[in-house]
């Protein structure tokens, strides 16, 4: 799950971390009231989505007066931002915020996130801030440092102060910046995160050292032990049919095609994605029922795939294991009678009970094309969506 | 011969009073696995479906000589479950469990690693280890697999089932098959298996069905180089998955540009592995390789 700035920066603050003293306003008044409450200039207006390099998309904005806040929060709210992240639809501004002003000298990165191949954490930092760590790797691995957490000992203070000696901090500074990177480590652990991020941290002309911009995702599956984190959920970020899916339990992902899948397990369903591109069209979602999907359940994935104005066609495709075809063949006849499905559907059965199902679902009186491969399907429902 | 599993096996489940706990120690001795009990704290002295309840797992381990563990712990308490299987001398930890904090899992690898380095651990998220007509122990459906000469390695359940069904159709059977799960900290990775499929005389080619997400693909990839010689034909799910999303598994997101299905081709392509971008034909793949 990911987390505005702003909330990233309350967490941060809560564990010590030194963040600058700011608000976030949802509307342009409160912008203006926020930025008398800070009581100096300038400061600056961040528009607050999730997703990076809101910067160079001019979602940042450094205002020298009331009249400046008003005009930027006036322009940032409301507006969708597209920057290298979000893809071209871009993400809604829904709330802003308003930051008191640092007097940059030097920017670093540092980060904390899980290494796959060695299961376990690492800290990574470089000196050259401000800048996405990716672009770092590929044109200047070498200034990437990079440290391993044992997972029995957790990062030690000699580690993080050899980070800092790296970098090259002043010296008297050394603890001080070590000190942040523990507490960052802290923030992880704690608040069961997948990746910590501060870009840029910053050293100011004044000498002291400042979390200036601040990013956590958390681990979706540790969120039921921190319901606070729950409720700073953002549902403005995401579509609202995923949104919708998610209420329904349902893994959906919305994409740009026009032919719908539903599909049986994780796997299974980027495949039929995959299957369905190679036979010429393009998948309009990713959706995984799940092994245990009853009839409700399927009923309610038709609702959120049939939402989507895009669909032309939509690809059935269950391989039953634990969920048996027979069950499957009652949900979709349930479901069909309820929502009422006005584009062609192709369905592709096989495993347990799947005699049964192909015998109910001829029997239904429904209009299914039915398919006896994932490849025969795919190509089916693509033709289909091209007829339509 | 086969790997890791076999008639000799002697399971227990944790978990074995809950929904799904009991329904799939059930299937699995219907299979003709050697199911010889269950644990769940609190409840020992019960009976499921005739196989005792005990309270720990080494009080059913000292009672029953069980050799294995099915885990079907919710996800809170999955962590410590797989602990005290290792803990009791459990050689084989199979962990259905899906949902399990990334935190809880790092030390726990890690801790196996350490002081149990001839302990296996099988997932968690995963839909267990079969070995056709000898033993299931886990949750796929029992009846699509055939024995044979094929071993199956995969990080998603479904398409598990779909590549041994494509098989079992041509009549190509399979020596074990193992589903090591879509979690980002994985219990076994590809590596692990294809070294046992490698050493194993019965299985004489591999299938191997990674995704997007994380570096295991390429590190097999390397490791086939190294010290594989039997076919290797292999898939790759989502191509066509965005950047940044997590495709349901927990493991199963590009980030940072890193995990993309190209990367994965491009590696196992130039160990010699015969990819396969349709899923629909691995079966034919399969065959292929074994003409």
């Amino acid at each position: 799950m990911k987390v505005h700035e702003h909330q990233a920066k309350e967490i941060f603050a809560k564990y010590g971390l030194p963040v600058p003293k700011g608000y976030p306003a949802f509307t342009v008044e409160e912008a203006v009231e926020v930025a008398q409450q800070l009581g100096k200039f300038p400061v600056v207006v961040k528009a607050q989505i999730h997703a990076g390099g809101r910067g160079k998309a001019g979602g940042v904005k450094l205002a020298n007066s009331l009249d400046e806040v008003q005009q930027y929060a006036a322009e940032l709210l409301g507006k969708t931002l597209v920057t290298f992240q979000t893809g071209p639809e871009g993400l809604p501004v829904s709330r802003i915020y308003i930051e008191e002003g640092t007097n940059i000298d030097k920017e670093y990165y540092v980060a904390i996130t899980l290494d796959r191949s060695k299961s376990k954490l690492i800290i990574m930092a470089s000196a050259e801030g401000g800048m996405e760590i990716e672009e770092v790797a590929a044109t200047n691995p070498e200034a990437i440092i990079t440290e391993e957490i044992d997972p029995f000992i957790g990062l030690r203070p000699f580690q993080a102060r050899n980070i800092a000696l790296k970098l090259g901090f002043p010296k008297k500074l050394i603890n001080k910046v070590a000190g942040v990177f523990l507490k960052l480590y802290d923030v992880y652990m704690k608040e069961d995160a997948s990746m910590v991020e501060i870009n840029p941290l910053v050293l100011t002309k004044e000498g002291n050292v400042i979390v200036l911009d601040a990013k956590v995702d958390f681990d979706d599956n540790a969120l039921f032990r921190h319901p606070d984190i729950m409720e700073m959920e953002d549902p403005t970020q995401e579509s609202e049919l995923e949104v919708r899916a998610k209420q329904y339990n349902l893994n959906y992902i919305k994409l740009d095609g026009n032919i719908a899948c539903m599909v049986n397990g994780a796997g299974l369903a980027m495949a039929t994605m995959d299957t369905i591109k190679l036979a010429g069209g393009e998948p309009a979602n990713f959706l995984d029922v799940g092994g245990s999907a009853n009839a409700e359940q399927i009923a309610n994935a038709f609702k959120i795939i049939l939402s989507d104005p895009n669909v032309k066609a939509i690809f059935i495709n269950i391989f039953g294991g634990i969920l048996r075809c027979d069950r499957l063949a009652e949900g979709i006849i349930q479901a069909s009678k309820e929502v009422n499905p006005h584009v062609p559907i192709v369905v592709r059965m096989e495993g347990t009970n799947v005699e049964l199902g192909k015998k109910m679902l001829a029997e239904s009186g429904l209009d299914l094309i039915p398919a006896d491969t994932m490849w025969e399907g795919a190509q089916k429902a693509v033709e289909l969506a091209k007829q339509a | 011969m086969a790997v890791l599993v076999n008639k000799d096996t002697k399971v227990i489940v944790q978990g074995i009073t809950g929904r799904e706990g009991s329904f799939h120690a059930t299937q699995c001795k219907a299979y003709g696995t050697q199911v010889v009990g269950g644990v769940t704290p609190g409840k020992g002295g019960q009976e499921v479906e005739g196989m005792p309840v005990f309270d720990s797992v080494k009080e059913a381990v000292e009672n029953t000589g069980a050799d294995c563990s099915l885990i079907f712990v919710p996800p809170p308490f999955a962590a410590d479950a797989v602990l005290e299987a290792v803990d009791a001398g459990i050689k084989t930890v199979i962990c259905i469990t899906e949902g399990i904090p990334v935190n809880d899992m790092i030390p726990v690898k890690n801790y196996i690693k350490t002081y149990y380095p001839d302990t296996v651990l099988i997932g968690p998220n995963c839909p267990g280890v079969i070995t056709p007509d000898e033993a299931k122990i886990g949750i796929m459906p029992g009846h699509i697999f055939k024995r044979g000469k094929v071993g199956i390695v995969s990080r998603s359940g479904t398409l598990t089932y779909e590549a041994a069904f494509q098989l079992s159709n041509r009549d190509i059977g399979q020596s074990t098959v193992i589903g090591i799960g879509g979690d980002p900290v994985p219990g076994t990775v590809f590596s692990d298996v294809l070294k046992w499929f490698q050493d194993d005389p019965e299985t004489e080619a591999i299938v191997m069905i990674g995704e997007i997400g994380g570096t295991a693909e390429e590190e097999a990839a390397e490791f086939i180089k190294e010290y594989v010689t039997k076919p290797v034909v292999a898939y790759i799910a989502g191509v066509t998955a965005p950047p940044g999303k997590r495709m349901g598994h927990a493991g199963a997101i590009i980030a940072g540009g890193k995990g993309t299905a190209e990367e994965k081709y491009k590696a196992l392509g130039s160990a010699g592995v015969n990819t396969v971008k349709n899923i629909s034909f691995i079966g034919e793949a399969v065959a292929e390789v074994l003409k």
